[in-house]
Protein backbone atom coordinates (compact mmCIF):
# COMPACT_ATOMS: atom_id res chain seq x y z
CA UNK A 1 0.00 0.00 0.00
CA UNK A 2 1.44 3.35 -0.93
CA UNK A 3 2.28 5.61 1.98
CA UNK A 4 0.92 9.13 1.62
CA UNK A 5 2.84 12.20 2.62
CA UNK A 6 0.45 12.82 5.53
CA UNK A 7 0.94 9.30 6.83
CA UNK A 8 4.68 9.64 6.67
CA UNK A 9 4.54 12.93 8.55
CA UNK A 10 2.32 11.35 11.17
CA UNK A 11 4.75 8.49 11.54
CA UNK A 12 7.68 10.88 12.00
CA UNK A 13 5.70 12.78 14.60
CA UNK A 14 4.84 9.61 16.52
CA UNK A 15 8.49 8.52 16.49
CA UNK A 16 9.57 11.95 17.72
CA UNK A 17 7.10 12.02 20.58
CA UNK A 18 7.95 8.44 21.59
CA UNK A 19 11.68 9.09 21.62
CA UNK A 20 11.34 12.25 23.70
CA UNK A 21 9.00 10.48 26.12
CA UNK A 22 11.38 7.53 26.47
CA UNK A 23 14.26 9.90 27.10
CA UNK A 24 12.37 11.81 29.80
CA UNK A 25 11.20 8.62 31.49
CA UNK A 26 14.72 7.15 31.61
CA UNK A 27 16.03 10.42 32.96
CA UNK A 28 13.30 10.57 35.61
CA UNK A 29 13.90 6.98 36.74
CA UNK A 30 17.66 7.44 36.81
CA UNK A 31 17.40 10.67 38.68
CA UNK A 32 14.91 9.36 41.26
CA UNK A 33 16.68 6.08 41.96
CA UNK A 34 20.00 7.90 42.18
CA UNK A 35 21.59 5.19 40.10
CA UNK A 36 23.06 5.11 36.66
CA UNK A 37 20.08 4.91 34.33
CA UNK A 38 18.23 3.48 37.31
CA UNK A 39 19.67 0.03 36.73
CA UNK A 40 21.81 -2.05 39.00
CA UNK A 41 23.09 -3.85 35.98
CA UNK A 42 25.98 -1.45 35.78
CA UNK A 43 27.23 -2.47 39.19
CA UNK A 44 29.46 -5.13 37.64
CA UNK A 45 30.98 -2.49 35.41
CA UNK A 46 31.86 -0.42 38.43
CA UNK A 47 33.41 -3.47 40.04
CA UNK A 48 35.42 -4.10 36.90
CA UNK A 49 36.68 -0.54 36.84
CA UNK A 50 37.58 -0.74 40.54
CA UNK A 51 39.54 -3.87 39.79
CA UNK A 52 41.64 -1.87 37.35
CA UNK A 53 42.35 0.53 40.14
CA UNK A 54 39.88 3.20 39.21
CA UNK A 55 37.67 4.78 41.78
CA UNK A 56 34.17 3.51 42.01
CA UNK A 57 32.92 7.04 41.53
CA UNK A 58 34.35 7.21 38.06
CA UNK A 59 30.98 6.48 36.45
CA UNK A 60 28.65 9.38 36.97
CA UNK A 61 25.06 8.74 37.76
CA UNK A 62 22.31 10.68 36.29
CA UNK A 63 20.93 11.04 39.80
CA UNK A 64 23.22 13.99 40.26
CA UNK A 65 21.09 15.83 37.71
CA UNK A 66 17.71 17.14 38.82
CA UNK A 67 14.78 15.01 37.74
CA UNK A 68 12.66 16.25 34.83
CA UNK A 69 9.63 16.58 37.08
CA UNK A 70 11.55 18.93 39.36
CA UNK A 71 12.80 20.86 36.37
CA UNK A 72 9.26 21.16 35.06
CA UNK A 73 8.04 22.38 38.42
CA UNK A 74 10.78 24.99 38.49
CA UNK A 75 9.96 26.01 34.96
CA UNK A 76 6.29 26.46 35.79
CA UNK A 77 7.45 28.86 38.47
CA UNK A 78 9.97 30.75 36.37
CA UNK A 79 7.65 31.14 33.44
CA UNK A 80 5.91 33.96 35.29
CA UNK A 81 9.19 35.67 35.93
CA UNK A 82 9.83 38.61 33.61
CA UNK A 83 13.60 38.35 33.96
CA UNK A 84 13.53 34.80 32.54
CA UNK A 85 11.84 36.08 29.39
CA UNK A 86 14.18 39.00 29.30
CA UNK A 87 17.08 36.53 29.19
CA UNK A 88 15.42 34.94 26.19
CA UNK A 89 15.00 38.29 24.59
CA UNK A 90 18.61 39.34 25.18
CA UNK A 91 20.10 36.13 23.77
CA UNK A 92 17.72 36.14 20.83
CA UNK A 93 18.54 39.77 20.12
CA UNK A 94 22.27 39.08 20.15
CA UNK A 95 21.93 36.01 17.96
CA UNK A 96 19.82 37.90 15.46
CA UNK A 97 22.13 40.91 15.46
CA UNK A 98 25.23 38.77 14.93
CA UNK A 99 23.58 36.47 12.43
CA UNK A 100 22.01 39.25 10.36
CA UNK A 101 25.31 41.12 10.24
CA UNK A 102 27.06 37.92 9.18
CA UNK A 103 24.56 37.46 6.32
CA UNK A 104 24.71 41.08 5.20
CA UNK A 105 28.50 41.17 5.16
CA UNK A 106 29.27 37.52 4.50
CA UNK A 107 27.17 36.89 1.37
CA UNK A 108 28.48 39.82 -0.72
CA UNK A 109 31.99 39.22 0.58
CA UNK A 110 31.85 35.55 -0.40
CA UNK A 111 30.44 36.40 -3.83
CA UNK A 112 33.16 38.98 -4.39
CA UNK A 113 35.86 36.49 -3.45
CA UNK A 114 34.36 33.89 -5.76
CA UNK A 115 34.02 36.30 -8.69
CA UNK A 116 37.20 38.34 -8.50
CA UNK A 117 40.61 36.74 -8.55
CA UNK A 118 42.37 39.86 -7.21
CA UNK A 119 39.93 40.29 -4.35
CA UNK A 120 40.38 36.62 -3.56
CA UNK A 121 44.17 36.87 -3.64
CA UNK A 122 44.18 39.87 -1.33
CA UNK A 123 41.53 38.85 1.20
CA UNK A 124 41.63 35.10 1.39
CA UNK A 125 45.00 34.64 3.16
CA UNK A 126 43.96 36.98 5.98
CA UNK A 127 40.56 35.31 6.11
CA UNK A 128 42.15 31.88 6.32
CA UNK A 129 44.48 32.91 9.15
CA UNK A 130 41.64 34.44 11.17
CA UNK A 131 39.16 31.63 10.48
CA UNK A 132 40.67 28.93 12.70
CA UNK A 133 40.57 31.26 15.73
CA UNK A 134 37.52 30.13 17.69
CA UNK A 135 35.01 32.96 18.21
CA UNK A 136 35.31 32.49 21.97
CA UNK A 137 39.02 33.34 21.80
CA UNK A 138 37.88 36.74 20.59
CA UNK A 139 35.87 37.48 23.73
CA UNK A 140 38.57 39.35 25.71
CA UNK A 141 39.72 41.36 22.68
CA UNK A 142 36.13 42.10 21.73
CA UNK A 143 35.41 43.43 25.20
CA UNK A 144 38.47 45.68 25.03
CA UNK A 145 37.81 46.76 21.47
CA UNK A 146 34.08 47.47 21.39
CA UNK A 147 32.76 50.39 23.41
CA UNK A 148 29.90 48.41 24.96
CA UNK A 149 29.65 44.85 26.16
CA UNK A 150 26.52 44.45 24.09
CA UNK A 151 28.45 45.15 20.91
CA UNK A 152 31.25 42.86 22.04
CA UNK A 153 28.91 39.90 22.47
CA UNK A 154 27.11 40.56 19.20
CA UNK A 155 30.47 40.79 17.47
CA UNK A 156 31.50 37.39 18.79
CA UNK A 157 28.23 35.83 17.63
CA UNK A 158 28.75 37.52 14.29
CA UNK A 159 32.11 35.78 13.95
CA UNK A 160 30.46 32.46 14.72
CA UNK A 161 28.26 32.67 11.64
CA UNK A 162 30.43 34.81 9.37
CA UNK A 163 33.18 32.32 8.47
CA UNK A 164 30.76 29.50 7.78
CA UNK A 165 28.59 31.66 5.56
CA UNK A 166 31.54 33.04 3.59
CA UNK A 167 33.10 29.62 3.04
CA UNK A 168 29.78 28.21 1.85
CA UNK A 169 29.11 31.12 -0.49
CA UNK A 170 32.56 30.84 -2.07
CA UNK A 171 32.21 27.08 -2.46
CA UNK A 172 28.70 27.38 -3.85
CA UNK A 173 29.51 30.12 -6.34
CA UNK A 174 32.63 28.35 -7.57
CA UNK A 175 30.85 25.06 -8.11
CA UNK A 176 28.34 26.54 -10.57
CA UNK A 177 28.83 24.68 -13.83
CA UNK A 178 30.63 26.70 -16.51
CA UNK A 179 27.99 25.53 -19.04
CA UNK A 180 25.40 27.72 -17.32
CA UNK A 181 27.57 30.78 -17.85
CA UNK A 182 28.29 29.81 -21.45
CA UNK A 183 24.63 29.16 -22.20
CA UNK A 184 23.54 32.45 -20.62
CA UNK A 185 26.26 34.33 -22.44
CA UNK A 186 25.28 32.82 -25.79
CA UNK A 187 21.69 33.81 -25.20
CA UNK A 188 22.73 37.42 -24.77
CA UNK A 189 22.75 37.81 -21.00
CA UNK A 190 24.71 40.81 -19.71
CA UNK A 191 27.15 40.53 -16.82
CA UNK A 192 24.50 41.86 -14.46
CA UNK A 193 21.97 39.33 -15.79
CA UNK A 194 24.49 36.54 -15.31
CA UNK A 195 25.09 37.65 -11.74
CA UNK A 196 21.41 37.99 -10.95
CA UNK A 197 20.03 35.01 -12.82
CA UNK A 198 22.88 32.50 -12.69
CA UNK A 199 25.31 33.26 -9.86
CA UNK A 200 22.76 34.25 -7.25
CA UNK A 201 20.27 31.39 -7.68
CA UNK A 202 23.16 28.98 -8.25
CA UNK A 203 24.67 29.96 -4.91
CA UNK A 204 21.39 30.06 -3.02
CA UNK A 205 21.40 26.40 -1.87
CA UNK A 206 24.87 26.92 -0.38
CA UNK A 207 23.74 30.16 1.26
CA UNK A 208 20.88 28.26 2.88
CA UNK A 209 23.19 25.51 4.14
CA UNK A 210 25.76 28.02 5.37
CA UNK A 211 23.11 30.01 7.21
CA UNK A 212 21.65 26.94 8.89
CA UNK A 213 25.07 25.83 10.11
CA UNK A 214 25.95 29.42 11.04
CA UNK A 215 22.75 29.81 13.03
CA UNK A 216 23.65 26.74 15.08
CA UNK A 217 27.08 28.16 15.81
CA UNK A 218 25.71 31.55 16.88
CA UNK A 219 23.64 29.89 19.59
CA UNK A 220 26.66 27.99 20.84
CA UNK A 221 28.74 31.13 20.81
CA UNK A 222 26.24 33.53 22.37
CA UNK A 223 25.76 31.35 25.43
CA UNK A 224 29.45 30.93 26.08
CA UNK A 225 30.13 34.62 25.43
CA UNK A 226 27.45 35.58 27.91
CA UNK A 227 28.90 33.27 30.53
CA UNK A 228 32.43 34.57 30.11
CA UNK A 229 31.62 38.25 29.88
CA UNK A 230 28.98 38.23 32.57
CA UNK A 231 26.51 38.89 29.80
CA UNK A 232 26.37 42.61 30.23
CA UNK A 233 25.03 42.13 33.73
CA UNK A 234 26.23 45.61 34.52
CA UNK A 235 23.57 46.95 32.22
CA UNK A 236 20.46 45.27 33.42
CA UNK A 237 21.44 43.16 36.42
CA UNK A 238 20.77 39.43 36.04
CA UNK A 239 17.94 40.24 33.68
CA UNK A 240 20.27 41.75 31.10
CA UNK A 241 22.47 38.70 30.88
CA UNK A 242 20.74 36.48 28.40
CA UNK A 243 20.29 32.71 28.66
CA UNK A 244 24.00 31.98 28.99
CA UNK A 245 24.28 34.22 31.97
CA UNK A 246 20.99 32.82 33.30
CA UNK A 247 22.58 29.35 33.39
CA UNK A 248 25.77 30.60 34.90
CA UNK A 249 23.92 32.59 37.52
CA UNK A 250 21.81 29.56 38.42
CA UNK A 251 24.96 27.52 38.84
CA UNK A 252 26.55 30.11 41.09
CA UNK A 253 23.32 30.40 43.05
CA UNK A 254 23.06 26.62 43.38
CA UNK A 255 19.72 26.26 41.67
CA UNK A 256 20.34 23.12 39.64
CA UNK A 257 16.81 22.87 38.30
CA UNK A 258 17.15 26.34 36.90
CA UNK A 259 20.37 25.35 35.08
CA UNK A 260 18.48 22.66 33.25
CA UNK A 261 15.61 25.04 32.49
CA UNK A 262 18.16 27.36 30.88
CA UNK A 263 19.72 24.53 28.91
CA UNK A 264 16.41 23.30 27.55
CA UNK A 265 15.41 26.88 26.71
CA UNK A 266 18.49 27.15 24.50
CA UNK A 267 17.68 23.81 22.95
CA UNK A 268 14.22 25.03 22.07
CA UNK A 269 15.50 28.35 20.79
CA UNK A 270 18.07 26.65 18.57
CA UNK A 271 15.55 24.12 17.30
CA UNK A 272 12.97 26.77 16.44
CA UNK A 273 15.44 29.10 14.74
CA UNK A 274 16.96 26.30 12.62
CA UNK A 275 13.45 25.11 11.77
CA UNK A 276 12.41 28.56 10.63
CA UNK A 277 15.59 28.89 8.61
CA UNK A 278 15.06 25.52 6.97
CA UNK A 279 11.50 26.48 6.06
CA UNK A 280 12.71 29.78 4.62
CA UNK A 281 15.43 27.91 2.75
CA UNK A 282 12.91 25.55 1.18
CA UNK A 283 10.77 28.48 0.20
CA UNK A 284 13.56 30.27 -1.67
CA UNK A 285 14.88 27.13 -3.41
CA UNK A 286 11.68 25.54 -4.77
CA UNK A 287 13.59 23.57 -7.42
CA UNK A 288 15.23 21.47 -4.73
CA UNK A 289 11.90 20.24 -3.39
CA UNK A 290 11.54 17.86 -6.31
CA UNK A 291 9.93 14.47 -6.31
CA UNK B 1 33.69 34.26 -48.50
CA UNK B 2 33.52 33.23 -52.10
CA UNK B 3 29.77 32.86 -52.40
CA UNK B 4 29.19 29.49 -53.99
CA UNK B 5 31.19 27.38 -51.55
CA UNK B 6 28.71 24.70 -50.63
CA UNK B 7 25.23 25.06 -51.99
CA UNK B 8 23.64 21.86 -50.94
CA UNK B 9 21.58 20.01 -53.45
CA UNK B 10 18.87 18.87 -51.08
CA UNK B 11 15.68 19.97 -52.73
CA UNK B 12 13.66 20.83 -49.65
CA UNK B 13 16.44 22.85 -48.17
CA UNK B 14 15.15 26.38 -48.44
CA UNK B 15 17.39 27.89 -45.79
CA UNK B 16 19.45 30.88 -46.84
CA UNK B 17 21.46 31.54 -43.73
CA UNK B 18 23.72 29.69 -41.37
CA UNK B 19 26.49 28.50 -43.68
CA UNK B 20 29.74 27.77 -41.86
CA UNK B 21 33.20 27.64 -43.29
CA UNK B 22 35.98 26.25 -41.14
CA UNK B 23 39.22 27.17 -42.86
CA UNK B 24 42.55 25.63 -41.99
CA UNK B 25 41.87 25.83 -38.26
CA UNK B 26 44.61 24.80 -35.87
CA UNK B 27 44.22 24.58 -32.12
CA UNK B 28 47.20 23.88 -29.91
CA UNK B 29 46.73 23.56 -26.19
CA UNK B 30 49.83 24.58 -24.36
CA UNK B 31 49.65 23.45 -20.79
CA UNK B 32 53.06 24.21 -19.24
CA UNK B 33 54.99 24.06 -22.47
CA UNK B 34 53.83 20.59 -23.49
CA UNK B 35 52.06 21.60 -26.68
CA UNK B 36 49.17 19.31 -27.56
CA UNK B 37 47.62 19.70 -30.98
CA UNK B 38 43.86 19.23 -30.70
CA UNK B 39 42.81 20.40 -34.16
CA UNK B 40 45.13 20.06 -37.13
CA UNK B 41 44.56 22.22 -40.21
CA UNK B 42 40.89 21.43 -40.31
CA UNK B 43 38.81 22.62 -43.26
CA UNK B 44 35.10 21.96 -43.47
CA UNK B 45 32.15 23.51 -45.28
CA UNK B 46 28.62 23.36 -43.99
CA UNK B 47 25.86 24.74 -46.18
CA UNK B 48 23.02 26.85 -44.89
CA UNK B 49 20.31 24.69 -43.37
CA UNK B 50 22.37 21.55 -43.53
CA UNK B 51 22.66 18.90 -40.84
CA UNK B 52 26.35 18.17 -40.54
CA UNK B 53 27.31 15.28 -38.31
CA UNK B 54 30.80 15.20 -36.84
CA UNK B 55 31.88 11.67 -35.97
CA UNK B 56 35.07 10.76 -34.19
CA UNK B 57 36.52 8.95 -31.21
CA UNK B 58 36.17 10.42 -27.73
CA UNK B 59 38.62 13.20 -26.97
CA UNK B 60 39.60 13.68 -30.60
CA UNK B 61 39.05 17.44 -30.59
CA UNK B 62 35.50 17.64 -31.95
CA UNK B 63 34.33 19.64 -28.95
CA UNK B 64 37.31 21.97 -29.35
CA UNK B 65 36.01 22.84 -32.78
CA UNK B 66 32.50 23.40 -31.44
CA UNK B 67 33.80 25.64 -28.66
CA UNK B 68 35.68 27.72 -31.22
CA UNK B 69 32.53 28.23 -33.30
CA UNK B 70 30.46 29.04 -30.20
CA UNK B 71 33.08 31.53 -29.01
CA UNK B 72 33.93 29.78 -25.76
CA UNK B 73 37.56 29.11 -26.63
CA UNK B 74 40.29 30.58 -28.82
CA UNK B 75 41.80 29.06 -31.92
CA UNK B 76 45.53 29.10 -32.62
CA UNK B 77 45.32 29.87 -36.34
CA UNK B 78 43.01 29.63 -39.34
CA UNK B 79 39.56 31.16 -39.51
CA UNK B 80 35.89 30.35 -39.04
CA UNK B 81 33.22 32.17 -41.03
CA UNK B 82 29.48 32.31 -40.55
CA UNK B 83 27.56 33.43 -43.65
CA UNK B 84 30.79 34.88 -44.98
CA UNK B 85 31.53 36.93 -41.90
CA UNK B 86 34.62 36.18 -39.88
CA UNK B 87 33.80 34.80 -36.43
CA UNK B 88 37.38 34.20 -35.46
CA UNK B 89 40.73 34.11 -37.17
CA UNK B 90 44.44 34.10 -36.49
CA UNK B 91 44.23 37.84 -35.76
CA UNK B 92 41.13 37.61 -33.57
CA UNK B 93 41.39 34.16 -32.02
CA UNK B 94 38.21 34.16 -29.97
CA UNK B 95 34.73 34.62 -31.43
CA UNK B 96 32.10 36.53 -29.46
CA UNK B 97 29.46 34.16 -28.12
CA UNK B 98 26.12 35.13 -29.61
CA UNK B 99 22.52 34.09 -29.96
CA UNK B 100 23.07 33.19 -33.62
CA UNK B 101 25.00 30.11 -32.45
CA UNK B 102 23.41 28.24 -29.58
CA UNK B 103 24.99 25.18 -28.00
CA UNK B 104 23.05 22.22 -26.63
CA UNK B 105 25.50 20.68 -24.21
CA UNK B 106 26.38 17.06 -23.63
CA UNK B 107 25.04 17.01 -20.09
CA UNK B 108 22.43 19.67 -20.59
CA UNK B 109 22.53 23.23 -19.39
CA UNK B 110 18.93 24.02 -18.53
CA UNK B 111 19.03 26.27 -15.48
CA UNK B 112 17.80 24.03 -12.66
CA UNK B 113 16.42 27.01 -10.71
CA UNK B 114 14.12 28.11 -13.52
CA UNK B 115 10.99 26.32 -14.65
CA UNK B 116 11.04 24.82 -18.13
CA UNK B 117 8.98 27.71 -19.44
CA UNK B 118 11.27 30.29 -17.84
CA UNK B 119 14.21 28.46 -19.39
CA UNK B 120 12.67 28.53 -22.84
CA UNK B 121 11.76 32.22 -22.56
CA UNK B 122 15.22 33.15 -21.23
CA UNK B 123 16.99 34.03 -24.50
CA UNK B 124 14.45 36.45 -26.03
CA UNK B 125 14.06 38.18 -22.66
CA UNK B 126 17.82 38.63 -22.30
CA UNK B 127 18.13 39.97 -25.82
CA UNK B 128 15.16 42.25 -25.24
CA UNK B 129 13.54 40.94 -28.41
CA UNK B 130 10.17 40.38 -26.73
CA UNK B 131 8.35 41.75 -23.75
CA UNK B 132 7.66 39.44 -20.85
CA UNK B 133 4.20 38.36 -21.85
CA UNK B 134 5.09 37.94 -25.49
CA UNK B 135 8.15 35.84 -24.65
CA UNK B 136 6.17 33.54 -22.39
CA UNK B 137 3.36 33.19 -24.94
CA UNK B 138 5.83 32.28 -27.65
CA UNK B 139 7.65 29.87 -25.32
CA UNK B 140 4.37 28.20 -24.43
CA UNK B 141 3.48 27.92 -28.09
CA UNK B 142 6.85 26.47 -29.08
CA UNK B 143 6.72 23.94 -26.26
CA UNK B 144 3.21 22.87 -27.20
CA UNK B 145 4.36 22.48 -30.80
CA UNK B 146 7.12 20.13 -29.70
CA UNK B 147 4.78 18.02 -27.60
CA UNK B 148 5.96 19.49 -24.34
CA UNK B 149 2.64 20.75 -23.01
CA UNK B 150 2.10 20.07 -19.36
CA UNK B 151 5.68 20.39 -18.16
CA UNK B 152 5.96 24.17 -18.58
CA UNK B 153 5.77 24.88 -14.89
CA UNK B 154 7.89 21.96 -13.77
CA UNK B 155 11.55 22.36 -13.03
CA UNK B 156 14.02 20.58 -15.32
CA UNK B 157 14.88 18.24 -12.45
CA UNK B 158 11.33 16.96 -12.42
CA UNK B 159 11.19 15.65 -15.99
CA UNK B 160 12.96 12.80 -17.78
CA UNK B 161 16.34 13.37 -19.42
CA UNK B 162 14.84 12.86 -22.87
CA UNK B 163 12.30 15.60 -22.18
CA UNK B 164 15.04 17.85 -20.86
CA UNK B 165 16.94 17.55 -24.13
CA UNK B 166 13.83 18.55 -26.06
CA UNK B 167 13.23 21.52 -23.79
CA UNK B 168 16.83 22.55 -24.29
CA UNK B 169 16.58 22.34 -28.07
CA UNK B 170 13.41 24.43 -27.95
CA UNK B 171 15.17 26.92 -25.70
CA UNK B 172 17.92 27.14 -28.29
CA UNK B 173 15.47 27.64 -31.17
CA UNK B 174 13.70 30.43 -29.29
CA UNK B 175 16.79 32.52 -29.98
CA UNK B 176 16.17 32.15 -33.70
CA UNK B 177 19.76 30.96 -34.19
CA UNK B 178 21.48 30.50 -37.53
CA UNK B 179 23.27 27.44 -36.22
CA UNK B 180 22.50 24.86 -33.57
CA UNK B 181 25.62 23.34 -32.07
CA UNK B 182 24.83 19.99 -30.50
CA UNK B 183 27.52 18.29 -28.47
CA UNK B 184 26.59 14.62 -28.12
CA UNK B 185 23.19 15.57 -26.77
CA UNK B 186 21.84 12.03 -26.71
CA UNK B 187 24.88 10.31 -25.34
CA UNK B 188 23.42 9.51 -21.95
CA UNK B 189 20.10 8.26 -23.28
CA UNK B 190 19.13 4.64 -23.75
CA UNK B 191 18.72 3.48 -27.35
CA UNK B 192 14.91 3.43 -27.26
CA UNK B 193 14.68 7.01 -25.99
CA UNK B 194 17.36 7.93 -28.50
CA UNK B 195 15.30 6.76 -31.45
CA UNK B 196 12.35 8.82 -30.24
CA UNK B 197 14.65 11.82 -29.81
CA UNK B 198 16.01 11.46 -33.34
CA UNK B 199 12.59 11.62 -34.91
CA UNK B 200 11.63 14.51 -32.64
CA UNK B 201 14.77 16.39 -33.66
CA UNK B 202 14.07 15.84 -37.36
CA UNK B 203 10.49 17.00 -36.85
CA UNK B 204 11.75 20.19 -35.20
CA UNK B 205 14.31 20.58 -37.96
CA UNK B 206 11.76 20.27 -40.75
CA UNK B 207 9.79 23.09 -39.13
CA UNK B 208 12.72 25.40 -38.43
CA UNK B 209 15.38 24.68 -41.06
CA UNK B 210 18.33 25.70 -39.01
CA UNK B 211 21.91 24.64 -39.72
CA UNK B 212 22.89 21.87 -37.33
CA UNK B 213 26.43 21.04 -36.27
CA UNK B 214 26.03 17.76 -34.44
CA UNK B 215 28.83 15.95 -32.63
CA UNK B 216 28.45 12.25 -31.99
CA UNK B 217 30.41 9.05 -31.96
CA UNK B 218 27.45 6.99 -33.00
CA UNK B 219 27.81 6.28 -36.71
CA UNK B 220 24.25 5.04 -37.11
CA UNK B 221 22.92 8.22 -35.54
CA UNK B 222 25.15 10.26 -37.83
CA UNK B 223 24.00 8.65 -41.07
CA UNK B 224 20.36 8.62 -40.02
CA UNK B 225 20.23 12.33 -39.21
CA UNK B 226 22.86 13.99 -41.38
CA UNK B 227 22.98 15.47 -44.87
CA UNK B 228 26.68 15.23 -44.42
CA UNK B 229 28.85 13.12 -42.15
CA UNK B 230 32.39 14.25 -41.42
CA UNK B 231 34.49 11.46 -39.98
CA UNK B 232 37.32 12.97 -38.00
CA UNK B 233 40.74 11.56 -37.30
CA UNK B 234 41.72 10.92 -33.74
CA UNK B 235 43.73 13.65 -32.04
CA UNK B 236 44.77 15.89 -33.69
CA UNK B 237 41.39 16.29 -35.28
CA UNK B 238 40.86 16.82 -39.02
CA UNK B 239 38.26 15.45 -41.45
CA UNK B 240 39.35 12.02 -42.63
CA UNK B 241 36.38 11.41 -44.85
CA UNK B 242 33.33 13.51 -45.66
CA UNK B 243 30.29 11.55 -46.69
CA UNK B 244 27.28 13.07 -48.47
CA UNK B 245 24.28 11.06 -47.35
CA UNK B 246 22.08 10.74 -50.43
CA UNK B 247 19.05 9.38 -48.60
CA UNK B 248 16.33 12.00 -49.13
CA UNK B 249 14.76 13.91 -46.25
CA UNK B 250 12.24 13.71 -44.63
CA UNK B 251 13.45 10.48 -43.12
CA UNK B 252 11.89 8.19 -40.59
CA UNK B 253 13.04 5.08 -38.83
CA UNK B 254 12.32 2.89 -41.82
CA UNK B 255 15.52 4.28 -43.32
CA UNK B 256 17.59 2.24 -40.87
CA UNK B 257 16.75 -1.01 -42.59
CA UNK B 258 17.07 0.29 -46.14
CA UNK B 259 19.77 -1.05 -48.44
CA UNK B 260 21.31 2.37 -49.08
CA UNK B 261 21.65 2.99 -45.34
CA UNK B 262 23.46 -0.33 -44.92
CA UNK B 263 25.76 0.49 -47.83
CA UNK B 264 26.66 3.84 -46.33
CA UNK B 265 27.29 2.22 -42.96
CA UNK B 266 29.65 -0.28 -44.60
CA UNK B 267 31.37 2.45 -46.56
CA UNK B 268 32.19 4.46 -43.44
CA UNK B 269 32.42 1.87 -40.75
CA UNK B 270 35.99 0.94 -41.58
CA UNK B 271 37.23 4.54 -41.44
CA UNK B 272 35.58 5.06 -38.06
CA UNK B 273 36.90 1.80 -36.70
CA UNK B 274 40.41 2.61 -37.85
CA UNK B 275 40.37 5.91 -35.93
CA UNK B 276 38.87 4.28 -32.89
CA UNK B 277 41.72 1.77 -32.85
CA UNK B 278 44.25 4.59 -33.14
CA UNK B 279 42.59 6.47 -30.30
CA UNK B 280 42.60 3.32 -28.23
CA UNK B 281 46.28 2.67 -28.86
CA UNK B 282 47.13 6.30 -28.04
CA UNK B 283 45.14 5.97 -24.82
CA UNK B 284 47.13 2.86 -23.91
CA UNK B 285 50.39 4.72 -24.42
CA UNK B 286 49.29 7.65 -22.30
CA UNK B 287 48.16 5.32 -19.54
Amino acid sequence: MPVTKGQRLQQTLVHGVLSIAAFVILWEIGSRSRQWLGLDAFEWLRGLLAWFGWEKKILPWIGAVPAPSDVLAKWAQIIHDVSYWHSWYMSLFRVMAGFTAAMIIGIPFGLLLAANRTAFGISFPVFEVLRPIPPLAWVPVAIIFWPTQELAISFVTFLGAFYTIVINVIGGAKSIDVRYYQAAQSMGASNWDIFRRIVLPGTLPSIVVGSAVGMGITWEVVVAAEMISGGGSQIGGTAGGGLGFFIWNSYVGGSYEQIVVGMISIGIAGFVSSGLLRAAGKYVTPWLRLR
Amino acid sequence: MSGGSAQHATAMNAATRGSIRVEDVVKIYDPEGAAVMAVDHCTLDIAAGEICMIVGPSGCGKTTLLNAIAGFHEITSGSILLDGEVLCSTEKPKAEPGSDRIVVFQNGSLFPWKTNLENVAFGPLMQGRFGRKEAYDKAQHMMADAGLSGVEHNYPGEISSGMRRRVEIIRALMNDPKVLLLDEPYRALDSLTKSVMHEALLEIYYKNKVTIFFITHDLEEAIFLGHKVAIMTTRPCRPKKVLEVDIPHPRDYGVLTSRRFRELMEETNEAVHEEALKAFAAGEKEG
